[in-house]
């Protein structure tokens, strides 16, 4: 097993988990799709060392051949994360549509809950004042689309 | 070759496929989706029935002999599973179907809907591990279109994370089907438990750990439910509800599957344990401290979640039995909690505690069935929920874990708490701002009778379990006695 293949696919996740951890959701999906570069990478080395194409003919036995079912598996677990990740950029683009910002959004319910919680303590002010501003900035998620 | 096997997979999809053809058709696709859905449930219940009377059935697909081809196996557990799935899926269906600007106003829906249970189908049916992902992957990428269906914000907001953790913990299952192939050499499942015991004993600590992981954030267990609770109420009631009853539970199938069958006594002693304690407990106190319906329950996905990690964690036959008979519980009524959430919204406008009141005289029929589910999930007597309980506090007890089995019955306490708390915000009461349709009328809600039917019949259906709890306790049983030792699953599989 090459050992350069496998400081690539280490890389490549330490990379995508990196921007992963981004609230800019290109940067996401990037870091998704070069996560999902390393995972079929990984598929790939798990087969073993290289070898000849798996045709059987007549005239040549069948021991150097690399392993196929790897490579058939990291095409399969390809054309997914293909799939999905063009799934995202849709999404993330509705999301610009949207709101206007290429964001994660903060969960209002969650920090309603928490403003609750506060409210019979004194310093409220300083949350409450975010949760306003927060409101403010995105009219659109406190009714949903007519 | 057993082709019944293969139905309940091949027969949603086909349904599918026409259903694309009729788009803007929406009776044709009405009929076409119910057909879809109903056949796969007769199939499985055949399934179920040759199960019960020729033991563990199992199918090479294209005929390709196992280890090389794809296998699809059923025994007891999936089949049971399977069945309890496509009876809920088949309900909410039918309450989409009910309520108005659900499914008629998208052709995607009905298509959308049957490629999600072919694969939840494929999930509990398949005997091989990267055709598991696979029937993950077609599952999820169904949900994704269903969860932000109406491309609102709050769905595109809440969609995206779900996506996008849902995408991440893909990528681990296909790094550790990787590292697993590296290890053994092959990917069938039955194979697998046999060459695995040749595999170094640390190594297969590491690659339990991993699975766990990676089943762990599907199936919403502490720490990796986070997600849940956020993405899952956007959604519309329906599709809310057969998440709640299924999806999660396919991951818990995937657990139980993977650590009687692969890694049996090679995660740390009393992880499982731990990590469904504080599942209960986490996911109780997270629902106590919301104020939306459809909040507190999608907490309660996860708290419940925990008993069958606890079932799996005492790895006891009477533990992994009582497992089964909570996760057959759980998938109705679950569903059917939010499909009684569903009624009070299209009634009254809202699910939010402050906004709605009273309405036990406005709509009691949803409020009966409330009541009875919701004590089924707090566990009260004689209801299905204490039937699967009381299963697992006897397991605990026979496998002396006592603390956990005290946590478990102070979370159902609590759980009866937060029901009292929906029953006394929603059904009782005067709301403090009232939706403009509890405040522009007086009397009785109308609902549509196709959506009192849907919620009606899968309530039915949990009390039917209440009923039947003594044979399908047996059957459970049976089914935990193959877990706990799967020559039977392996012979099946590589005669």
């Amino acid at each position: 097993v090459s050992l350069l293949l496998a400081v690539l696919v280490a890389a490549l996740f330490a990379v995508g988990v990196y921007l992963l951890l981004d609230r800019v959701l290109v940067r996401i999906v990037l870091g998704l799709t070069l996560i999902a570069y390393g995972a079929n990478l990984l598929l790939v080395l798990a087969g073993g060392g290289p070898g000849t194409a798996p045709f059987v003919f007549a005239d040549r036995g069948t021991d150097d051949f690399a392993d196929p079912l790897p490579q058939a598996l990291a095409l399969t677990a390809i054309v997914i994360s293909f799939g999905l990740t063009v799934f995202l950029l849709a999404l993330a683009y509705r999301s610009w549509v949207l709101t206007g910002a290429d964001e994660v959004e903060n969960d209002l319910e969650d920090r309603r809950i928490a403003r609750l919680r506060r409210e019979t303590d004194a310093d409220t002010d300083e949350l409450t004042d975010e949760l306003d501003a927060l409101e403010a900035h995105l009219p659109a998620l406190r009714e949903p689309e007519p | 070759v057993n082709a019944l096997l293969a139905a309940p997979v091949i027969v949603p999809l086909t349904a599918a496929a026409v259903a694309v053809m009729a788009a803007r058709r929406v009776p044709l696709q009405r009929a076409l989706s119910v057909a879809g859905v109903t056949g796969a449930l007769v199939c499985a219940v055949a399934v179920l029935v040759t199960v019960d009377r020729d033991g563990v059935i199992a199918t090479q697909v294209g005929a390709w002999p196992a280890p090389a081809g794809i296998t699809l196996v059923a025994d007891l557990f999936a089949a049971l599973v399977l069945v309890v799935g496509l009876a809920t899926v088949l309900a909410v269906l039918v309450f989409a179907i009910g309520q108005p600007g659900c499914d008629d106003e998208s052709p995607a829906f009905h298509p959308v809907f049957l490629i999600m249970t072919a694969g939840v189908a494929m999930a509990f049916l398949t005997g091989d591990l990267f055709n598991l992902f696979v029937a993950f992957e077609v599952t999820l990428t169904a949900s994704y279109v269903l969860i932000t269906h109406g491309g609102s914000a709050n769905q595109v907001r809440t969609g995206m994370t779900y996506v996008v953790i849902n995408l991440l913990a893909s990528l681990l299952f296909v790094s550790a089907v990787a590292f697993l192939y590296a290890a053994t050499g092959t990917v069938n499942l039955a194979d697998l438990a046999s060459r695995l015991d040749a595999v170094d004993p640390n190594l297969r600590t590491a690659l339990a750990l991993l699975f766990l992981v990676v089943f762990g954030i599907k199936a919403a267990i502490f720490p990796l439910f986070f997600w849940l609770p956020d993405s899952y109420p956007t959604a519309p009631s329906p599709v809310t509800a057969v998440f709640a009853g299924l999806l999660t539970k396919v991951g818990v199938y995937a657990i139980i599957r993977t650590d009687t069958l692969l890694f049996p006594g090679d995660l740390p002693e009393r992880l499982l344990l731990l990590v469904a304690a504080l599942t209960m407990v986490v996911g109780v106190l997270g629902a106590i401290a919301q104020d939306d319906m459809k909040r507190i329950l999608s907490f309660h996905i996860v708290s419940q979640i925990g008993y069958m990690i606890l079932g799996l964690g005492l790895f006891t036959v009477a533990g992994l039995a009582g497992a089964v008979l909570f996760i057959v519980h759980q998938v109705p009524v679950k569903a059917s909690l939010f499909l009684v959430g569903g009624i009070v919204e299209h009634a009254a406008g809202s699910t939010a505690l402050s906004r709605v009141g009273g309405l036990v005289r406005r709509i009691p029929y949803a409020a009966a069935l409330f009541l009875l589910v919701a004590g089924s999930l707090a566990g009260i007597p004689p209801l299905s929920g204490f039937v699967g309980k009381l299963a697992l506090v006897e397991a605990g007890f026979d496998a002396r874990s006592f603390a956990v089995v005290g946590v478990s019955l102070a979370v159902s306490l609590l759980t009866l708490f937060s029901m009292v708390k929906i029953w006394n915000g929603v059904f009782w009461g005067v709301p403090e701002e009232p939706t403009p349709q509890l405040a522009t009328s007086v009397g009785r809600l109308r609902t549509p009778p196709l959506m009192n039917i849907a919620a009606g019949a899968l309530v039915a259906l949990t009390l039917a379990i209440a009923v039947w709890a003594g044979p399908l306790y047996e059957l459970c049983t049976e089914a935990a006695a193959t877990l706990v030792d799967p020559a039977p699953y392996v012979r099946a599989v590589l005669p």
